[in-house]
């Protein structure tokens, strides 16, 4: 089948499309944009998590179809062409990137609980990013980060 | 700008990773690429009376359907010995054993193939009990028989005696190692039957090796190239993938593609063993330990991986990080049909710590001595004898590490206004969070604590070592090092290790670490918390070989002895500049290789298990809080305290990293992490039921990073990512222990193990 | 189109559907992509009651109706991860009539009807009837859940989840409550502890008679510790648990019990309160 949706503000095509495909699948093999990852494909690991029609959510769950006409935003529509965003910048300074698997998904999600709350507190990170899965960094460094990012993002 | 030893620079690959154009393992393609999948067994242990492949063959869009009789070259394969078939032929020995292999078009192509594929199969019982398979009538899963390995520790009096005994039988579960990036990778053939593989993995060479000798190809004609690699924690030591992707490469000339699903992940590599370790502890009436009895049985599975050095682990320090003269310690690692296990973080350390930890509390109550008091008076410390007889060097900090975490203040009791009362009510600092299982009813909190050990490095005369090519010159203008090992970036931050190195050693600011490949010497695996120390060591090396060419240049040219390299420039011995490296190199390149290999270490002894089997100890103390709703038995963990020795933080950040990393995987087997076996069958091999902490379990952990300064190795650092792994388990346990006042004999501690339904 | 093609899966959230496809586990020879359905994601009032379209999510459930029925959106906020919530349905729950559906006790307790449609007309079944066996309902292939009527909530409710971890996991049980002062009348709905969700009629009627016979409702008074244990027992009793991956049957029931007798307690609270 043959998809036609709006991402990262561009109008994309993905032809050839298998029906079952997720959109996890038509990002990553059919329009280049292998930024959002596969850790597990079930929704429990967010590592795939995206925007659609501006909605945090996990691509993996998504059939491919479902985003005809739609707008998805994914980690690559998040930096400007010479600069990453704050929350992009945070997750480095902070140290809350290791293998980094997991980043793109947590990085989209933070970018919209910033979105909703700019001045999160702990738990409120925490409940936000409960849909995330991190082996490597324990999320200590992942929380200093979001912060980071809010105090960068706050308005002068 | 690469920072210096000492600092936390930024990881040079993490603007890609946060950009999401990091390119792992799993995101690698190329034009014409095929798909691989994999056949697997659909039982723990049958025999293979026919396989046929005609369907799958036919099926639109299929290249190439293989079996064990494709394999070029060896059948079996094996990190320690060689027992596990490429694919199986004969019998299958585990679950989800690989037995065939497609390659076509289309990934969704490949899965409908490998399921037309039909393998006849004479089911056998499987054999799943470790006990039995050590008994003589048991059935020989492979021709040597079940015993992988047995060790022995006989250490001093073996008939000592005390006056106060505790004894106990503990059982840690099957953890998995969870690494996010799937088994993946795309094998790339070449001219004259070469080929090109991309790939994860925690060992670049021994893969190349094991490669070779399957594909029937001299190791030139191998070549591995280390692509982005999502975690690893021990999953990636064995084949997986590998030799599979590899044959139908070559088979079909083209390049092909293989990453599993999660589900796939779960039987596609080893996991940690899980054992039953039966203890037994006497002390003298004022806590003096006298002599541990340890009887370790650790369910290998199928296949044998790196379960012989596991077993000596868990051997080794069965005692834990206390003195005592006296031990008898037997080990054993057997197989069976269950899935196979090898390595995992701690490696052997970890179920050993549960047992040691939980004696250690019981002496405690029957001595009725402070658990901490009692840690600290028979805590070793440098000069200490191992049970295995190797005096320990350099510092052995235990009784600080546990002061440490002692003294650090308790957290605030949580809130939680009491049975019925509504206000106030914070239910995220509830067991059971937001699931509003508590509002505060039957909560308890309780504190534990635990201290472990094991080395860093390879054991047992393992020839541990790793190799670094560093070239200097000139580009644009500015001084350059380029570093190139073959040394696993894993996640730990290695590369960024790599570069710190040689920027302190060449005195560059602009440092390139190279992809690793194949193309240098190999590094040795990034396990055993060795890759700091011993590529570290081997960059060190090569740099300090470089070093030395450009003083020589220093001297000949500018005509002056007293030079060092600082700041991109050769500077006298006061700071000022002499001249730039830029102007001092000019078109000159300087290349130095060189092998870091460490002190030799030594093989146990047979029938007493004394050598001196390893290079060097690290050690760490864990303090866990937690509140356990006593009714439900759900359990919070409210904070973890730690307290470890690194020797000197090459990159403290990053030494932060592991230590909170490492007690969230040591927290996970502790309350929630369990592969569930029954009968051979994994029967929760995804996440919905293989349950990671998430980021509402993780509380926040506090650190304190000592560096005492190892006496010998670079810079005098110490292995730092698996002692967090280690006593962090234990801490919870003994917490939980200390609320519900029930004994927990098992980990993970599910929530029926604390109430009496 | 659902008579068109009966064999069309219709897939909204997709939370439990793409997970069977992505492992394989379904291959369907067509979908239906409810998303497009603007309908299914409207709710409004209707006769006294919420008629909730199926296509809510339940990120939207509680932003929008979580004051109007508390005990649900309680439920929907232990559903999965934010990701999941922004998709996952009460819909996408009773399509799948799971047992372990975080939404079914809550739909239960509160005596919610499921609105089903066909090219034939709509009809409404009850949702004690909705549940038939282990994820089986009572749909005809040609239908599909266009809604939910449930009514705001006429008391206290109260949900809890048992789990091994605070997000993103299967209820090893699971219940709710709903207390209606006006009718004097207790709602249960027991999930993960039987083939299918499940009330609890006789704790009902026990707790109901003791409130009666002591004029409870009317005084406003604790009930008795005694009286509490008995109606987690029958709670418990109403339950028929297996032993699976995620708990042994014991515990499922030890566990109901526990929770029958905090919950009540909690819920009779809010009502003393309320004086």
């Amino acid at each position: 089948m043959r998809i036609a949706c709006t991402v990262n503000g561009r109008p994309r095509v993905a032809e050839d499309v298998w029906e079952g495909a997720s959109l996890l699948a038509v990002l990553r093999e059919h329009l280049g944009l292998p930024g959002s990852k596969n850790a597990c494909e079930q929704g429990e690991c967010g590592s795939c998590s995206v925007y659609l029609d501006g909605r945090l959510v996990c691509a993996c769950l998504v059939l491919g179809g479902q985003a005809q006409g739609r707008e998805v935003v994914t980690v690559e529509g998040l930096a400007s062409k010479d600069e990453l965003h704050p929350v992009q910048e945070a997750f480095l300074e902070a140290g809350a990137v290791q293998c980094g698997f997991c980043t793109p998904g947590f990085v989209v999600a933070a970018h919209d609980l910033l979105t909703r709350k700019p001045q999160p507190t702990d738990v409120e990170i925490r409940e936000a990013l409960a849909g995330n899965i991190c082996r490597c960094t324990g999320y200590a460094k992942i929380i200093d980060a979001v912060h980071l990012a809010a105090e960068r993002m706050a308005p002068r | 700008m690469t920072g210096r030893v000492g600092e936390s620079p930024r990881r040079a690959d993490g603007p890609g990773k946060v950009r999401g154009d990091f390119t792992y393992s799993s995101d690698l393609t190329i034009e014409g690429m095929l798909w691989g999948a994999t056949v697997r067994s659909p039982h723990p242990y049958a025999r293979i009376v026919a396989i046929d492949t005609a369907e799958a063959r036919a099926m639109p869009g299929v290249v190439a359907v293989l079996t064990h009789e494709d394999v070029p070259g060896q059948q079996l394969y094996g990190l320690e010995i060689q027992d596990q078939p490429v694919l199986a032929f004969d019998l299958v020995r585990y679950w989800g054993e690989a037995v065939a292999l497609v390659a076509a078009d289309h990934p969704e192509r490949a899965r409908r193939a490998a399921q037309t594929v039909r393998v006849t199969y004479e089911v056998l019982e499987p054999l799943t009990d470790p006990e039995v398979a050590l008994t003589e009538a048991a059935p020989r899963l492979h021709p040597a028989g079940n015993v992988t390995r047995h060790v022995r520790i006989r250490h001093g009096d073996q008939s000592a005696r005390a006056d106060v005994v505790v004894s106990g039988e503990y059982e840690i579960g099957m953890q998995d190692q969870a690494p996010l990036g799937p088994e993946s990778g795309l094998a790339i053939p070449g001219a004259a039957g070469s080929v090109d593989l991309h790939l994860a993995t925690q060992w670049l060479h021994v893969d190349r090796d094991q490669l070779a000798g399957i594909l029937a190809l001299e190791p030139e004609k191998v070549k591995l190239t280390l692509a982005g690699v999502g975690g690893a924690f021990g999953a990636r030591e064995d084949l997986s993938m590998q030799a599979h992707a590899c044959m139908l490469a070559l088979r079909t000339g083209r390049p092909v593609k293989m990453s599993y699903s999660r589900p796939e992940s779960f039987v596609g590599h080893v996991h940690r063993h899980p054992g039953k370790l039966r203890y037994e502890h006497g002390a003298t009436r004022d806590g003096r330990l006298v002599y541990v009895k340890a009887r370790v049985v650790l369910d290998g599975g199928a296949y044998a991986s790196s379960s012989t050095a596991v077993i000596a682990n868990a051997c080794c320090f069965a005692l834990g990080p206390y003195e005592c003269p006296n031990a008898t310690v037997d080990g054993w690692v057997v197989y069976t049909n269950n899935p196979p296990c090898g390595a995992m973080r701690g490696f052997g350390s970890v179920q050993n710590c549960y047992a040691h930890e939980a004696q250690m509390d019981k002496l405690a109550a029957a001595l009725e001595m402070d658990p901490v008091e009692l840690r600290m008076r028979n805590a070793m410390k440098t000069g200490s004898r191992l049970i295995t007889g190797q005096v320990v060097e350099g510092p052995a900090p235990v009784a600080e590490l546990l002061d440490r975490v002692k003294s650090f203040p308790l957290p605030v009791q949580g809130r939680g206004s009491g049975r019925g009362a509504n206000t106030e009510l914070d239910l995220t600092q509830m067991p059971g969070g937001v699931s509003n299982t508590t509002h505060g009813e039957g909560v308890v909190r309780g504190v534990g604590y635990a201290v472990g050990f094991k080395n860093v490095g390879y054991s047992e005369g393992f020839d541990d070592y790793s190799t670094a090519r560093v070239r200097l010159s000139v580009v644009d203008g500015r001084p350059r090092a380029e570093v190139h090992t073959a040394a696993a970036e894993v996640g730990q931050g290695l590369v960024t290790v790599q570069a710190q190195i040689a920027a302190t050693e060449l005195g560059v600011s602009d440092v390139v670490v190279l992809d690793a490949d194949t193309q240098v010497g190999s590094a040795g695996s990034s396990s055993a918390s060795r890759q700091t120390y011993i590529t570290g060591g081997a960059v060190k090396a090569a740099c300090e070989a470089v070093r030395e060419r450009v003083l020589a240049l220093a001297r000949s040219e500018l005509g002056r002895k007293e030079v060092r390299l600082e700041g991109d420039a050769a500077v006298s011995a006061e700071g000022t500049v002499i001249a730039t490296l830029a102007t001092l190199l000019g078109d000159a390149v300087i290349e130095e290789t060189r092998e870091f290999r460490p002190r030799r270490t030594h093989r146990l002894d047979s029938e007493t298990g004394q050598a001196n089997a390893h290079l060097q100890y690290a050690f760490a103390a864990h303090r866990a809080v937690v509140d356990v709703d006593t009714e439900l038995g759900l359990v919070k963990v409210v904070e973890l305290a730690t307290a470890q020795d690194v020797g000197k933080a090459i990159n403290p950040q990053a030494v932060e990293g592991q230590l909170e990393g490492g007690a969230a995987q040591g927290l996970g087997l502790a309350v929630m992490e369990e592969i569930q076996v029954k009968d051979g069958v994994i029967r929760n091999a995804s996440f919905t039921d293989y349950l990671l902490p998430t980021i509402l379990d993780m509380p926040p952990v506090r650190m304190d990073i000592l560096e005492l300064g190892d006496p010998i190795s670079p810079y005098g650092l110490k292995g730092v990512g698996e002692p967090p792994t280690i006593s962090s388990g234990p801490a919870i346990v003994a917490a939980i222990r200390a609320a519900t006042g029930r004994p927990i004999n098992r980990v993970p501690v599910r929530p029926q193990d604390l109430v009496d339904t | 189109m659902k008579a068109a093609h009966p064999d069309a899966l219709p897939i909204a959230g997709g939370t439990d559907v793409m997970v069977e496809i992505n492992f394989d586990r379904h291959r369907p020879a067509a979908f239906l992509d409810l998303t497009r359905v603007a309908e299914l994601s409207e709710w409004s009032p209707d006769d006294g009651m919420l008629r909730i379209g199926a296509g809510v999510t339940y990120t939207r459930l509680i932003d929008e109706l979580g004051d109007r029925i508390p005990g649900l959106a309680m439920a929907s906020r232990t559903v999965g991860s934010p990701q999941i919530r922004n998709r996952g349905t009460v819909g996408g729950n009773l399509g799948s009539a799971s047992p372990a559906g975080d939404a079914h006790p809550a739909l239960l307790a509160s005596r919610a009807i499921v609105e089903l449609a066909s090219v034939g007309g709509t009809r409404r079944v009850p949702v004690h009837e909705f549940f038939v066996g282990p994820k089986r309902n009572a749909m005809r292939k040609d239908e599909l859940i266009a809604a939910f009527l449930v009514e705001p909530a006429q008391g206290p409710q109260q949900f809890s989840k048992v789990g091994t971890r605070n997000a993103m996991v299967i209820a090893v049980c699971s219940l709710a409550l709903a207390i209606e002062p006006e009718r004097r009348r207790i709602g249960t709905g027991i999930g993960s502890a039987a083939p299918t969700p499940v009330t609890a009629p006789e704790a009902e009627i026990f707790i109901q008679g003791v409130l009666d016979e002591h004029r409870l409702w009317e005084k406003r008074t604790p009930v008795a510790e005694s009286a509490l244990e008995r109606f987690g027992e029958l709670v418990a009793a109403a339950a028929r648990p297996i032993d699976d991956v995620r708990g042994t049957a014991a515990y499922r029931r030890y566990a109901l019990s526990v929770m029958a007798r905090r919950s009540f307690a909690w819920a009779w609270n809010e009502y003393r309160g309320a004086a």
